[in-house]
């Protein structure tokens, strides 16, 4: 097991920037997200990592050792693709068994560890089976064990959930989760779904046009990003835009919104604020006024039911905030309502203008 | 009950497209077949008006006499030996051309490769004996080139029967082995690799693999036209051109004797037969 550190990489093809001076530390036993929109380079900063592609400069460490210009299979990394990449040609077992096999490990040894790693993904039966007579899930497991079976320093896994169905999805994620504690290996793991980055990982990375935009443990990213980029990709955000009063910003109409969180900048800046749509209270009239919360009036507009909660969008100054409230028998507001919407300045992260 | 009206009725309603091309094997392929059948059993050409009687004769020649024997095994030889060339030189190639060339380089490789189609055989077998005759491009090129004197006289010889088919037949061998090859993903080749498997390891466990089925059908294309071949080795190997495929051509165009020659096509047909059914299960247990 390792930790790998990735320090100043840099990749292009051609004219485009794939990855632009990229640094990441991942721990070492850490679960790491690279979270991304397609293009922002996480998968070649995946592939750098893998060793499929080399960088055009910067540093790359698993365990202390450099590996930039080392070869994949001199890498000692075990690797989940997107389609799983299963041998046709091979039976269940042979796939796991290949990883030990080429390194002519004994065939008891081979036999022994294959039956464990298939028991670790709860596949033990299915030994004989070929690839295509699985279903998804099964072969997802398949590629896990095949993956893990050889004692990589380092899993790595190209958006490994993005074939399988919802439900399917939510339980591997739980599963995978379990194997990657039960063996303690450093694992990283590409994908463009922010809840699966939210749910599984200790630790995320944003990507976008190359560069690391935030990196950090997913409540922290949650709670605090540091640009509207953030904000508004993992998870949603309202977002206001206007000048910095040094704890808040004033909105073009003279409004103040107050800061409670998030960066420190100087009076006269263009700054945003990004709110969360759940930390956002709604109500029909201002009630008991509240001292320091920020307030504004609106309308709603539209009101969207999914069950355990409902979405509001809410129109206030040619802009559309969306409320999401948790469905607690509460009176429900109509459509074309005046509304009035409160929330702590805790709630209110003040990023600067990009 | 349903499922077999149903196949039924598909089978009523695909006749029509089914009748041309089964109607054309049967007058063209079938009729004529047939014919050589009944003249292998002869005596004498009945076109030829002398009085003919049934016989085995045709087929006891081949077995009294050990020279028919010697050259169907130097056939196989040479189908062997012609197919295994193809494989060395077609493999690699395909290889290239379904995982590393990519666009337009990849289009103009491929021309490359498909032109030896699209020219005549005898234009092609002819350029070869002015490449490769004394004196030739070959000998011309190579004494422009090296300071010492030499002379490589390939014509007329087996190695020269040997790189006339092999220009022939390749491109079968290319083209079978590309569409498998192209079929494979790159993930299976990066997933060899992450494991730890070297390119070798990796092209030896799940690349011929899984090309097999091409490696075969390229295999099979070239090794039964080969062993009944004529042209290549009498123009390019002369006097050593002696095969099994030349003495069948001899005995319609020189000797006259159709029912030997006819005998002599049949028996290879048969040994052919035997060979591939015998080596089917082999090379599919391998694919």
């Amino acid at each position: 097991m390792a930790g790998v550190q990735v320090s100043d990489v840099s990749r292009s093809f051609g004219a485009h920037k794939a990855l632009d001076n990229v640094s990441i530390d991942f721990a070492d036993g850490g679960f790491y997200a690279l979270l991304g929109p397609s293009g922002s380079g996480k998968t070649t900063l995946l592939r750098q990592i893998a060793g499929f592609d080399f960088p055009d400069s910067g540093r790359i460490t698993i365990g202390g050792e450099s590996v930039e210009r080392v070869p994949v299979e001199k890498r000692r990394i075990g690797m989940v693709f997107q389609n799983y990449a299963l041998f046709p040609n091979m039976s269940v077992a042979d796939n796991v068994a290949f990883g030990l096999s080429v390194r002519g490990e004994a065939k008891a040894v081979i036999a022994t560890e294959v039956q464990r790693a298939l028991d670790l993904v709860q596949l033990g039966k299915l030994g004989g089976r070929r690839p295509h007579q699985l279903s998804g899930g099964q072969r997802q497991r398949v590629a896990l064990a095949r993956a893990i079976v050889t004692k990589p320093r380092v899993l790595l896994l190209d958006e490994p959930l993005g074939a399988l169905d919802k439900a399917l999805r939510v339980d591997m994620q739980i599963e995978l989760k379990r194997i990657q504690r039960e063996i303690g290996i450093t694992t990283i793991f590409v994908t463009h779904d922010q809840e699966e980055a939210l749910t599984m990982s200790d630790r995320i990375g944003i990507l976008r046009d190359g560069r690391l935009v935030q990196e950090g443990p997913p409540e922290e990213i949650y709670d605090r990003p540091k640009s509207e980029f953030a904000a508004t990709f993992l998870g949603d955000a309202n977002i206001f835009r206007g000048d910095s009063t040094g704890d808040g910003i004033r909105l073009a109409d003279g409004t103040a919104i107050a800061a409670g969180v998030g960066a420190k900048l100087a009076a006269g800046a263009k700054a945003s604020c990004a709110v969360r749509p759940e930390r956002i209270r709604i109500a029909r009239d201002a009630g008991t006024p509240d001292g320091n919360a920020n307030m504004l009036k609106g309308q709603v507009s539209k009101r969207i039911f999914a069950g355990s909660n409902s979405t509001y969008f809410v129109e206030r100054a040619g802009q559309t905030l969306k409320v999401i409230v948790q469905n607690t028998g509460m009176e429900r507001l109509a459509e074309g309502q005046d509304v009035v919407l409160r929330w702590s300045p805790e709630s209110t992260v003040l990023i600067a203008a990009n | 009950m349903a499922a077999a009206t149903a196949s039924r009725s598909g089978l009523r309603s695909a006749l029509p497209l089914l009748a041309p091309a089964y109607l054309w094997l049967t007058v063209a392929i079938f009729l004529p077949l047939s014919a050589m059948v009944f003249f292998s059993f002869m005596t004498e050409l009945p076109l030829s008006g002398k009085p003919w009687t049934f016989t085995l004769g045709n087929y006891a020649t081949f077995f009294s006499q050990s020279l028919y024997l010697t050259l169907l095994l130097a056939s196989l030889r040479l189908g062997l030996e012609v197919t295994l060339w193809c494989v060395v030189i077609g493999y690699p190639a395909a290889y290239v051309l379904a995982k590393v060339l990519k666009g337009r380089s990849r289009e103009a490789i491929f021309l490359l490769v498909i032109l030896p189609f699209w020219s005549n055989g005898l234009v092609r077998i002819f350029s070869w004996a002015m490449v490769l005759r004394e004196g030739g491009i070959l000998d011309t090129a190579l004494n422009a080139v090296l300071p010492f004197k030499i002379n490589i006289d390939l014509m007329y010889s087996y190695p020269a029967v040997i790189i006339g088919l092999v220009h022939s037949y390749v491109p079968y061998m290319v083209l079978t082995c590309y569409l498998t090859l192209q079929a494979i993903d790159d993930s299976l080749i990066e997933a060899g690799r992450s494991l730890g498997a070297s390119r070798l390891q990796v092209l030896k466990r799940v690349i011929i693999p899984l090309s097999m089925p091409g490696l075969v059908a390229g295999a099979a294309l070239i090794f039964v036209p080969v062993v009944g071949s004529f042209m290549e080795p009498r123009i390019l190997g002369g006097r050593t051109g002696t095969f099994y495929g030349t003495v069948i051509e001899d005995q319609f165009v020189a000797v006259f004797n159709w029912p030997l020659g006819a005998a002599l096509s049949f028996i290879l047909l048969a040994v052919v037969l035997v060979i591939l059914a015998v080596a089917s299960p082999v090379l599919r247990r391998a694919a």
